[in-house]
């Protein structure tokens, strides 16, 4: 499923809502978890899962072509882990 | 860093604030979005969010395991785990975003 198909299944469900407006809740539903976590926040969603950051420490990497060490800046990076209920499904469900 | 956690009622405040609806359609509709996403999944399939990022569905092949505690030998089954992959734009704004945090 992509993008489009899900604003597709929710309009279909809510005729009564403007095709545009359908797109502009499912682009802020995405948009609020990555504003979220670009200030360091986590988002919580009980039965599907948790968005957090996680710390990268420093390091010293290596080109893997040149084999030079380079140094490797600390950073934050996304992750998501899958909540409960949705692993349960994935695991009781046919596809 | 705040630190704070937010819910489905931080996302479905969001909608309300964007779009203009009741907050009670908001909620639902938040609970529509999160519905469908798990539904397809659970189906086995794949989404694509575009510029957020892909939740795939993988297979795991039948393993023992120990437990870690008695030692003991256990069968872990075969069984479907969820993973996600940012996309480029999330790292990158979740990267600048955290960049003056120690």
């Amino acid at each position: 499923m992509i993008r489009s198909e899900l604003i597709q299944k929710i309009a279909d469900e809510n005729p009564h809502l403007y095709q545009r407006d359908v797109e502009k809740i499912v682009n802020t539903i995405f948009e609020e978890i990555i504003e979220a976590m670009a200030r360091g926040d986590r988002v919580e969603l009980r039965g599907f899962g948790a968005f957090s950051v996680k710390k990268r420490d420093a390091r010293i990497g290596r080109n893997p072509r040149t084999g030079e060490a380079v140094e490797v800046e600390q950073k934050h990076v996304p992750f998501f882990k899958t909540g409960k209920l949705l692993r349960d499904r994935l695991n009781t469900e046919d596809d | 860093m705040t630190g704070k956690t937010l819910t489905r009622m931080d996302l479905s405040e969001a909608v309300f604030r964007e779009v203009g609806l009741s907050r009670n359609e908001s909620a639902q509709l938040v609970e529509a979005v999160l519905a469908h996403l798990s539904d397809a999944l659970a189906g086995g399939d794949s989404v694509k969010i575009s510029s957020f990022g892909t939740f795939n569905v993988r297979e795991k092949a039948a393993r023992v395991g120990r437990n870690p505690k008695t030692g003991q030998e256990v069968p872990i089954h075969p069984r479907r785990v969820l993973t996600f992959r940012p996309s480029h734009l999330m790292k990158e704004r979740v990267a600048q975003g955290n960049r003056s945090e120690t």
